[in-house]
């Protein structure tokens, strides 16, 4: 290979969801600072291969950003340490030569390890199988143009749609909280006419479904935000704290 | 030539306009008790499986879908960027449903089904109104209305679009449909799980054989019919756009159990991706179509060049598309912008320290932004360094996402240093042979979104992906199946205790094995990277037959050492990705031989299928209309085996004439 960088990892590995885990410590040479942090796994699995040892499992799927599949808790941080970046776009050139990198799977109790960094995020699909759509079926659909939106409005509501469903909140709050990824959701409904009908329903029944999946609550400490890779605003936990309440006070349901 | 006798398109009768919507009112309906008693399964969630999956829940159908990654939302759909199309003349520069019809055609160097476009740009409407309503957020202007972009191959704005995230949005919209459904027990979703056959019964396609890839157990699915939404197979070239999961699996398996494989050597190579960077790279990486709205394609005029863009004088470079396509200049289709940008470098004109790279530069985009922000705000003697500020400043908005990106994965400042950009696989147009009702050569077997071939002939324009994954998951197939579905009604509930079950589940479950036993001494990546090396050097950009035979031969080579000496790590009976990679890798090298007898056979140039032979005097794709204006499908007869079939492209609305865009 062509780089020369030199790294010690340690890298958790566990068989299974009921194994115990442990740190195991690696050492890889002719890293490139050019290499994404996940090219780094290839060339480490490659080399363990070769070894006759089993692979490191984990996530990754695109590897730009965007799938939200890949994980890994980099040095105490979600995704490693720059600000709105995926591991997957995490390159080497954050690193110095001779660093040691510590590498685990998020950890929360409502994201059980599945193998060594994979761990299952089954309970977010749950939150929004809860509430996180508008109720329209295929083919019912006025003209698209014939409901003006705000620019504003809309604006907000994407930079809350931009959430990649990762779950780097989750790894960075002590309290395991899901607060940010489901206010996100709530939120980029909220702002839009077209989530009006089910405004107070849908943030009752997805905080319901978050409290039903152990995920701890907030308290406020903004980890969540500042470990986002897409940098999702705090203001959408607000407005979900609105949101429930308003919802509550005139709720017949849940 | 006539249509081979195996092959029946189902196209409705009648004039171009008006088949699709006479035909979507005669086609047999399924009551809805009966509808409760159907089962439908969907492989793949991405645009088109996730639309399908809800909206034939939403009819009332039972469902089961499945996806290989560890949440339907996690789909490569989510990768697309720059927007989608639709004929919906808002911006009234003259766009309707026959324009966006043509360009389509034209844009897939006639090679397309007439009848099938059609339907595409007549549904292109109803999916934004469709996706607006479910809440995805588009680009909006300050009076609240839709925003619309140009894409290459058209001359008017027709691309709706979130950003650079148009494909997430949709997608998380698409998602958020079915994950309804799942909520609402109508959809049973099986993620982590990845189809490794079909089964078929009696002539009919009645399930899958799926692995569940926790826990490795191998699972029988019974369905009435089965729809493979399992996008496209770009990464047979190891290096493409496409996500590392992104496989050929599914269709392959489809198609060794009878489903015709139609044009498979038809491969996009997007004109503008970040370059290789050395020998780890594991994936490539797009820059948005959308960015050759602004952004000007240059090489120096000069040969090895070695200065820095921003230091070579204007009139010391090459706008070498404005000057060779001066009607469509950076915004033409993407096949011949690659080919354009190939022949540049392979010239010596390449920049970057691998010489294989061209600058996509937004200097005047900034001066031009910046100027225009200056008059707004009524300033009129503003310093250069003022209206560069307010020009990066409305860059940023547009494109903001696409620059960080290019920043982070290069390490270098694309407001201050022209991009460098590169031809990348990106899309294949080929893909499973399906009828008008987008079922394959298999009864019961349908084919949606980039998984089947239809739409897009020999090139893709850019922003119709994501128009036909969601055109026919939302608005052809809850039609088309009916068609299908209203004469089962009294087949009852497929049994998986049938002997073609049996005996699939055991083939799947004895290759596992034998993937296992091999124990050789290199693994699947490396495989992966040598079919990948193949195909990009003899099946690429430019193809030629002496090429393509070697490439055949080599092909074949490397299927025997993989049987013999791929080493495969861990067991069957747990998580293994690496048994997972193994499996794919097998099948993309039998992918691989066949899109090169494909390449060989077709003696034209067309789209993105450039055979070197076969080029105009000023290099541009030589078709040749009277031999090759078909489709061609392939049936799979044995190992090494093909059998071609063809259909022919009959074009009663449209003439033909050699592409141009100059």
């Amino acid at each position: 290979m062509e780089g020369n960088m030199r790294l010690s990892l340690k890298v958790w590995r566990q068989s299974n969801t009921d194994a115990a885990g442990g740190f195991e410590d690696y050492k890889l040479d002719n890293v490139s600072p050019d290499m994404s942090f996940l090219e780094m796994f290839d060339v480490l699995n490659e080399q363990l291969i070769e070894e006759g040892k089993e692979p490191v499992a984990f996530d990754h799927d695109c590897r730009e950003g965007i799938c939200g599949m890949c994980s890994m808790y980099i040095n105490g941080r979600p995704h490693g340490p720059l600000r709105g970046v995926t591991t997957c776009q995490l390159h080497m050139r954050s690193f110095k030569d001779g660093d040691t990198i510590v590498v685990e799977p998020w950890r929360a109790q409502a994201f059980p390890v599945i193998k060594d960094l994979v761990v299952d995020r089954d309970a977010f699909d749950r939150v929004i199988s809860a509430g996180g759509f508008v109720s329209v079926n295929t083919g019912n659909a006025q003209d698209a143009n014939s409901l003006p939106i705000a620019k504003e409005a809309a604006d907000d509501a994407f930079a809350a749609a931009a959430c990649i469903g990762c779950g780097a909140c989750v790894a960075a709050c002590k309290n395991a909280s899901a607060m940010l990824f489901v206010s996100a959701k709530i939120s980029q409904l909220a702002l839009l006419p077209q989530g009006q009908a089910e405004r107070s329903i849908r943030a009752e029944k997805m905080v319901a479904q978050m409290d039903a999946e152990g995920f701890g609550a907030c308290t406020n400490t903004g980890a969540c935000s500042a470990e986002c890779p897409k940098e999702i605003s705090l203001e959408n936990i607000a407005r979900m704290n609105r949101e429930y309440i308003g919802a509550k006070f005139s709720s017949s349901a849940v | 030539m006539a249509t081979s006798s195996r092959l029946d398109a189902r196209i409705p009768q009648g004039p171009l306009e008006s088949k699709w919507s006479k035909y979507r009112s005669s086609v047999p309906l399924v009551n809805p008790a009966n509808k409760r008693n159907l089962e439908i399964i969907v492989v793949g969630t991405g645009l088109a499986g996730a639309s399908a999956a809800a909206t034939l829940a939403e009819l009332g159908y039972k469902v089961k879908a499945f996806c290989f990654q560890d949440s339907p939302r996690r789909a490569h759909s989510i990768a697309a960027q720059g927007g989608i199309n639709a004929a919906k003349n808002y911006q009234n520069d003259g766009d309707s449903v026959y324009r966006l019809f043509y360009d389509t055609i034209k844009g897939g160097d006639y090679r397309a089904r007439e009848a099938n476009v059609h339907r595409l740009a007549e549904v292109s409407g109803n999916i934004i109104d469709q996706c607006v309503a479910a809440g995805v957020p588009f680009a909006r202007e300050y009076g609240g209305l839709l925003s619309n972009r140009s894409f290459g191959g058209t001359q008017v704005q027709r691309t709706f679009y979130a950003a650079g995230q148009t494909g997430q949005q949709l997608l998380l919209g698409a998602y958020s449909g079915l994950q309804r459904q799942v909520g609402m027990g109508t959809v049973k979703m099986y993620n982590r799980h990845e189809m490794l056959d079909v089964v078929n019964i009696e002539g009919k396609c009645r399930g899958i054989i799926a692995r569940n890839l926790i826990t490795g157990e191998i699972e029988r699915h019974g369905g009435h019919a089965v729809l493979l939404c399992t996008g496209g197979y770009g990464n047979v070239f190891y290096l493409s756009t496409n996500a590392m999961g992104s496989n050929v699996t599914a269709a392959w398996k489809a198609h060794k159990r009878g489903a015709f494989f139609g044009n498979p050597c038809f491969t996009q190579i997007h004109p503008t991706c970040i370059p290789v960077s050395g020998e780890h790279q594991s994936k490539l990486t797009l820059m948005s179509e959308s960015l050759r709205n602004d952004g000007r394609i240059w090489v120096p005029k000069k040969k090895d060049d070695n200065r820095p863009g921003n230091e070579i004088p204007e009139n010391e470079r090459d706008y070498y598309l404005e000057r060779r396509y001066p009607a469509f200049g950076n915004l033409v289709p993407r096949d011949i912008a690659s080919r354009a940008a190939k022949e540049r470098c392979d010239a010596g004109y390449g920049v970057g320290t691998s010489k294989l790279a061209v600058y996509l530069d937004f200097a005047a985009a900034v001066e031009r932004y910046g100027r225009a922000e200056a008059n707004k705000n009524n300033i009129h003697n503003a310093s250069d360094a003022d209206i560069t500020l307010w020009g990066k400043a409305v860059v940023k908005e547009k494109y903001g996402n696409l620059f960080d990106m290019y920043k982070q994965i290069t390490g270098e400042d694309p407001y201050e240093v022209p991009m460098r950009i590169y031809p990348a696989v990106h899309y294949t147009m080929g893909g499973l042979w399906v009828d008008y009702n987008l079922m394959t050569t298999v009864p019961g077997l349908y084919s949606l979104g980039e998984a089947n071939f239809s739409d897009h002939g020999a090139n893709r324009l850019g922003a119709s992906a994501l128009m036909q994954g969601l055109a026919d998951g939302y608005f052809v197939i809850p039609y088309t199946i009916g068609a299908y579905l209203a004469s089962e009604i009294r087949t009852g509930k497929i049994s998986t205790d049938h002997e073609a079950f049996v005996k699939a589940e055991a083939e799947v479950k004895e290759r596992i094995d034998t993937l296992l036993k091999i124990q050789g001494k290199t693994s699947p990546e490396l495989f992966h990277r040598r079919l990948g090396k193949i195909m990009w050097e003899k099946c690429g950009m430019a193809r030629n037959a002496q090429g393509l035979k070697e490439a055949i031969e080599e092909i074949r080579q490397l299927r025997r050492e993989f049987w013999s000496d791929v080493k495969v790590m861990g067991t069957a009976n747990y998580f293994n990705p690496e048994l997972d990679k193994a499996n794919r890798v097998a099948d993309f090298i039998e992918l691989g031989e066949l899109m090169c007898i494909d390449a060989l056979d077709r003696n034209e140039s067309c789209g993105g299928h450039f055979r070197e032979e076969y080029q105009t005097e000023e290099g541009e794709a030589l078709r040749d209309d009277e031999n090759y204006m078909y489709v061609s499908a392939w049936e799979h007869k044995g190992p090494e085996e093909w059998e071609l079939h063809k259909e022919e492209l009959i074009y009663e609305n449209i003439k033909i004439a050699q592409r141009s865009y100059k």
